[in-house]
């Protein structure tokens, strides 16, 4: 372990000793959205789910298309770094803690739209207390649970060496460091047990959040409703959640790049390698969205075709060609040639690509309410500033919840990027000797064996 | 054990909507406002369908009452994360208002659309309303119950007068305010019920059969009388 006078990666410790007016601007504005979000709350919380657009028959709309893109998102995060851990890939290294944090945190608000789509927030409890597990509903709250739990452990066990250099090198919250340290020193015997703790969480957290998003799919999937009842919808839906979590990872890693001055760990090549991931999930959604809507379209059965053509061509069209237009044709222009302005055309690329998911959630749960089997009238859902509220609050919240933990805690492992220093560079080495051929010793000419 | 079901025969039925009406007041269903209503939000735990006729468009409209179906497969109930919503054991299927959360997974689950969310508080205490109907609080799920508590009363009445209730003693609202006659009411197990022996009509079938969702609302198909 390196001694707490290294001072070679100062930048990453900045934003914990130092805070600049930028800090607060940042959080005043997140407040303020923070602040819409807690009146519309408190409206629906008294007056009932009335003060939204919901009706009958469209009973879901923004906030379980909210709920579905924000656990989705948690995806980018441990699932990534686990596979990146997994495969050794070096770049990983200023990537992982990035991807880790957004998923703890936007757990938190994907599981509060739940809270706040109840028209008794008040009995919550009773999932507990009544709880039945025949209901996909439980499902989705023991894998969450577990997520969240998997996540949050995996998340703290690789600070623990960071969290040990801050205890020893920055003047502030001294208690709160030495707790979480867990005495860390640094000694063989502990970096062994770390890596090995990080290995078997890498491990159990991949599972863990494909299962969530799957039985998140099963809300939907497990009616009879038209277009809701399809096989395709676990992995679909896992899919979709990896992909938005990539372009957040992306879209989170350009803002603390720019914020906190970050260019020398976060390069270029970081974003190739994660716009090229971007790419590949691109045309495996798109061609999952193809499987799906072909099947639907050519099976030509009258319920699903009144919801195929809700999308297509009735009123949900501006959706559905807006989903089709950010989550493939821009992502694909802007990726397929990644050799100048990288940076931008991957931020464009993920920018585009969180819009598209939460408009292809939206298209997901929305058209098939608004057309029910039997002839009522077909329900058009607007939502009204309550809804809006709700969702740009829980935006900001999550943001919030971010920046503030990177001014407590380093956004970037700092234990780790030492170690690719100290130690990567030789095992990269080593392990691509492995990789090759044997070799003969240098000046002995290969001779013919004979055999 | 009785099975409750209904048989609605789609020849008699005229549109008057008396049956909506009398559910309403039976059940203390509230009226939810004209803006409400405009928004979508009315409950009507009966409501008469209207559809164009493909074949005479313009010309004929075909009614067909909805009640909650009673399913004996419900996908309300199976997706109800609290037990709210269950299937008692004569076949009702009922909803715990005291229990509900307010999710609305029943009502995105059930293919017919006879679940009905309480999106304000609608319901007030007033004057004129049945004493034998609980009222129903905001964030809550509402449903036709088939006035299942025309059967308790009976059953109250029966064990009073030491005797066994006679299922013509319980009816639904809905049966009992038909004009046409158009709503019939009983034990679909008793081989004597009328319902029974309409069940088995040639004109019989169930809304959206192919679900499988073994609905106890059986409909009469129209024939008679339109050539």
């Amino acid at each position: 372990m390196a001694d707490p006078a290294d001072t070679r990666d100062a930048p990453l410790i900045a934003p914990i000793e130092r805070t600049g007016r930028g800090f607060y601007l940042t959080v005043g504005i997140l407040l303020a959205f923070i602040v819409w979000g807690a009146v519309a709350y408190w409206t629906q919380f008294t007056e009932g789910l009335g003060v939204t657009g919901l009706h009958q028959p469209v009973s879901w709309g923004f906030y379980v298309t909210n709920f579905v893109f924000f656990i989705g998102i948690s995806h980018a995060g441990t699932l990534i770094s686990a596979i990146l851990r997994l495969s050794k890939a070096e770049w990983r290294r200023p990537v992982v803690r990035m991807a880790e944090v957004i998923t703890v945190m936007v757990l938190f608000i994907g599981a509060g739209q739940i809270l706040v789509d109840l028209g008794r927030p008040d009995r919550m409890l009773n999932i507990i207390r009544h709880g039945r597990y025949q209901s996909p509903l439980l499902w989705d709250a023991t894998s969450i649970s577990a997520y969240l739990t998997a996540s949050i452990v995996y998340l703290y066990i690789p600070m623990i060496p960071d969290i040990a250099i801050l205890r020893d090198r920055v003047g502030k919250r001294k208690l709160l460091y030495t707790v979480l340290a867990m005495g860390w020193r640094g000694t063989v015997h502990q970096q062994r047990v770390l890596n090995r703790a990080i290995a078997i969480m890498a491990v159990l957290v991949i599972p863990i959040a494909v299962s969530v998003h799957t039985v998140v799919s099963f809300v939907f999937s497990m009616t009879l409703q038209p277009m809701w009842h399809s096989t395709i919808f676990g992995p679909y839906f896992v899919v979709g959640a990896i992909f938005s979590g990539i372009a957040a990872l992306i879209v989170a890693m350009v803002a603390f790049r720019k914020a906190y001055g970050l260019q020398g760990y976060l390069k270029p090549i970081h974003f190739r390698y994660l716009g090229q991931l971007l790419l590949v999930m691109s045309l495996l959604w798109f061609y999952f969205t193809f499987a799906e809507y072909l099947t639907g379209y050519y099976g030509n059965e009258p319920e699903e075709m009144k919801v195929f053509q809700a999308k297509f061509t009735g009123p949900y069209w501006p959706f559905f060609w807006g989903m089709a237009l950010t989550n493939f044709v821009i992502p694909v222009l802007c990726l397929v040639r990644l050799g100048r302005r990288t940076i931008g055309k991957v931020l464009l690329a993920s920018l585009s690509v969180t819009v598209g998911m939460w408009l292809e959630r939206f298209i997901i749960v929305v058209p098939t309410l608004s057309n029910p089997r039997l002839p009522f009238g077909e329900g058009i859902y607007a939502p009204t500033w309550v809804e809006w509220g709700e969702l740009a609050g829980s935006l900001a919240l999550f943001a919030l919840f971010y920046v503030l933990f990177t001014k407590i805690f380093p956004v970037i492992s700092i234990w780790e990027i030492r170690e690719g220093r100290d130690v990567g560079l030789k095992e990269v080495e080593e392990r691509l000797r492995t990789y090759l051929p044997d070799t003969p010793e240098a000046g002995v000419v290969p001779a013919a064996r004979g055999h | 054990m009785a099975r409750w079901g209904m048989v609605i025969d789609l020849d008699r039925c005229t549109g008057c909507q008396a049956c909506v009406m009398a559910c309403k007041a039976e059940n203390n269903v509230p009226p939810v406002g004209a803006k409400e209503a405009a928004r979508g939000r009315i409950i009507s735990w009966m409501q008469v369908l209207t559809e164009e006729d493909d074949e005479h468009s313009g010309e004929v409209k075909r009614f067909l009452p909805r009640p909650c179906l009673h399913c004996d497969d419900p996908p309300c109930t199976k997706v109800c994360p609290v037990y709210a919503t269950y299937r008692n054991p004569e076949g009702i299927v009922a909803q715990i208002y005291a229990r509900c959360i307010g999710c609305r997974f029943c009502m995105a689950a059930c293919p017919y659309n006879a679940k009905y969310f309480n999106w304000h508080r609608y319901q007030k205490d007033a004057p004129g309303q049945n004493p034998d109907v609980s009222l129903r609080p905001k964030g809550v799920v509402e449903k036709c119950t088939f006035c299942h508590h025309r059967l308790q009363r009976a059953r109250e009445r029966a064990l009073g007068e030491r005797r066994e209730v006679d299922p013509a003693e319980y009816v639904t609202a809905c049966a009992e305010a038909c004009p046409a006659r158009a709503i019939v009411f009983g034990d679909l197990s008793d081989p004597g019920s009328e319902v029974f022996r309409l069940a088995r009509s040639p004109r019989a079938f169930r809304l959206l059969e192919e679900l499988g969702t073994k609905p106890k609302v059986i409909y009469l198909s129209e024939g008679e009388g339109r050539g």
